[in-house]
């Protein structure tokens, strides 16, 4: 009997084509096949063109898609987004690509288009066991369906075009056990959040972390792909947690899910798919969901987080180490010390991004907006995560609610979460949303970011400023 | 990409957690379809205003930081975006080195790629080597043969990934190498897709 495994080592050993140093301490050079690729306009071209350049040709074109979604504008009138010529010429390129090299593309009008990694779930494109590896780093939002997923910068993405694989080195590996359940207006965006700010933005550096426990267990699938997508924010290279009924459901509702034949084949499989008890971890942290508060960011790194209840930290009291961090984020986000964060009035409100924008969370935002509108001089948009999910919502009537309480419906694509296209914050505007990233700029030069939930967005929206989603919600209605 | 033997010049320190990507190779330069172009994206909202006016209080941006050829950086470098214009802007700036403690996994990767040297050393290492600059710059010397790094008369040595160095020393071309395996890989897949029927149905 060989010794108890990870799910992650299970996984990888699986698509372990060759051994480069079995033994290293620094962890196992490998050469690692890879399942499948999605390709962005943006991180691709100069992979094609060097593949071009080499004479090179994809080695399994059917293994990789593109979808375009960073530059484009979500503009409801899809004639009049703004279009730069840098991003009309990424966007051609990509069509390019996929005509020269036998690609499929989601060009920017078709009906399948959206955020790359909504995209690829809801195709049934992600399944149990794979390597993803692809040019965005939230590719580790695959973990959520039992998939090696992560990002990789434009010369890997050649690389794996060209080869169908990578040159890999194995990662140690850390265990996120959360039991217990959240408590009502507490969602899987605020436990990944107090996760990040628990063990700090680098805290699972070097590591593919697996999450387990009955919290997660209890999660819907996507709210389980909003985990894994935000653990890159806390440095993990790779995101997991073991397949099971509700993930293989989930596929079995996928137009290009397997057949059912298949399926059950596949099913005895991936039912293998978890780690072996005893396995040993190299980190291991553990948490309470019930503890868990609605969370918001007040800094510019992901780790600046807090209880929305909480007040906005003063420096004095932060560790040395991080004080002149502290204050500069403060500085940039125009904070003063010991204010309270319900007090923090915004202008913007976005619901959007790979993280927050699938049918699910949209209806935890509609739930909060029903009846209401929002504030006075607050400018709300919300993007769905693809353009799926957009008909999904209006086929339930979703769009209306959020359209009458004042919110612009948009169309999709990565929009404001790093605003590389029309949509982005003017320097000092103030923003809550439901997207990853509240770096410095991210949102527009001086734009000021507080992540937070969808529902908290919503929350926020309505009332002008932070606030605790749940003392807007009508009993019973979390 | 440029191989790295010995390599001299200017270090500028940049002591911050967690400057991600975002602000090395802000969004503005990612809009290109070739690696060109990207100097001067650098820092780019850190090193100039509004009005397009060079930050007289960024580092970079000393008269004595000319010809930086270093940084010396804060925890978590290169966090964030996959976004590997970052390396190609630094590469372009001058930039051929950065030491710290630690860096984003996929920064280290695209740097790597690119004949853009990381040394990760323990935190106290690096607070040692930031002693000894004088308002946040001094003169580098990085030899990649030796392991060993000097700056104002400090050395140390230092451990790196042997693939690394090997692949920086070298200047290897990475598909090449590994389309010497293409029979293996073959191989793999053949048996791999046969024992799996479900990851390509209907698709090829």
């Amino acid at each position: 009997m060989s010794s108890p495994k990870t799910l992650y080592d299970k996984i990888v050993d699986e698509h372990r084509i060759l051994s480069f140093d079995e033994s290293s301490e620094a962890g196992e050079r490998l050469l690692l096949y890879i399942d499948r690729t999605v390709l962005n306009e943006y991180t691709s071209p100069q992979a094609f063109s060097g593949l071009r350049a080499a004479g090179r040709t994809p080695w399994r074109p059917a293994a990789s898609l593109g979808v375009v979604d960073h530059v484009n504008s979500t503009n409801p009138d899809p004639g009049a987004g703004a279009l730069d010529d840098g991003a009309r010429r990424q966007i051609e390129y990509l069509s390019e690509n996929g005509r020269d090299f036998g690609i499929e593309i989601f060009d920017l009008f078709d009906p399948r288009q959206g955020i790359e990694h909504v995209v690829m779930p809801e195709l049934g494109m992600v399944l149990p066991g794979m390597v993803i590896a692809a040019g965005d780093s939230h590719s580790t939002t695959y973990g959520a369906f039992g998939v090696v997923g992560f990002g990789i910068g434009t010369s890997d993405i050649e690389h794996l075009l060209a080869t169908q694989t990578l040159v890999y080195r194995r990662l140690k590996t850390m265990r996120v056990a959360v039991d217990g359940r959240l408590a009502p207006g507490v969602t899987a965006k605020d436990l990944i959040m107090e996760v990040i700010r628990r063990i700090g933005a680098d805290g699972a550096a070097g590591h593919a972390v697996e999450f387990a426990g009955t919290a997660i267990e209890a999660l819907g699938v996507e709210a389980r792909m909003t985990i894994c997508n935000m653990a890159v924010e806390c440095g993990a290279r790779v995101a997991l947690m073991a397949p099971d009924d509700k993930v293989i459901d989930y596929i079995a509702g996928c137009p290009r899910a397997p057949s059912a034949e298949l399926l059950a084949q596949a099913r005895t499989e991936w039912s293998s798919l978890r780690s072996d008890s005893g396995a040993r971890f190299d980190k291991e942290i553990a948490l309470d969901a019930g503890e868990v508060p609605p969370m918001v960011s007040w800094g510019t790194s992901p780790d600046q987080s807090l209880a929305i209840t909480q007040s906005v930290p003063d420096p004095e009291d932060i560790p040395a180490a991080r004080r002149a961090d502290a204050v500069r984020a403060l500085a940039y986000m125009g904070l003063a010390p010991n204010t309270p964060l319900q007090d923090i009035a915004i202008d913007r409100a976005f619901i959007g991004s790979c993280t927050n924008a699938r049918l699910s969370d949209l209806r935890d935002a509609a739930e909060i907006l029903k009846g209401r509108k929002v504030a006075p001089g607050v400018r709300a948009m919300i993007s769905p995560g693809s353009s799926n999910v957009r008909r999904a919502a209006e086929a339930e009537g979703i769009d209306r609610i959020f359209i009458d309480a004042g919110f612009e419906w948009r169309r999709s694509g990565c929009s404001l979460c790093l605003a590389m296209n029309d949509d982005s914050l003017a320097p000092g505007e103030r923003c809550a949303s439901s997207t990853n990233r509240n770096f410095e700029g991210r949102q527009g030069i001086g734009g000021r970011t507080h992540l937070m939930s969808p529902a908290m967005v919503a929350a926020a929206a309505v009332t002008g400023k932070l606030v605790d989603v749940r003392s807007l919600a009508a009993a019973g209605a979390l | 990409m440029e191989r790295f033997l010995r390599v001299t010049g200017p270090v500028a320190a940049m002591p911050g957690a967690n400057i991600d990507t975002d602000v090395i190779m802000p969004k503005a330069y990612l809009k290109g379809i070739d690696r060109s172009g990207l100097s001067i994206g650098l820092f780019h909202d850190l090193r100039f205003d509004e009005a397009g006016t060079a930050r007289g209080d960024f580092i970079l941006n000393r008269p004595d930081m000319a010809g930086t050829r270093f940084l010396l950086v804060g925890p978590n470098f290169g966090c964030g975006s996959s976004r590997e214009h970052a390396v190609w802007g630094m590469l372009q700036y001058g930039i051929r080195g950065i030491i710290g403690s630690s860096y984003g996994a996929i920064f280290a990767d695209n740097a790597a790629n690119n004949g853009l040297l990381l040394l990760s050393l323990p935190v106290e290492e690096v607070a040692a080597l930031a002693a000894v600059l004088e308002d946040g710059a001094g003169q580098m010397a990085i030899d990649l043969e030796a392991q060993r790094i000097e700056v104002n008369g400090h050395a140390a040595d230092f451990d790196i990934d042997p693939a690394v160095r090997r692949a920086l020393m070298l200047g290897l071309d990475r598909i090449g190498e590994t389309m010497t395996h293409a029979e293996s890989i073959r191989a793999f897949e053949k048996a791999y897709l046969a024992r799996k029927p479900w990851l390509i149905a209907g698709q090829e």
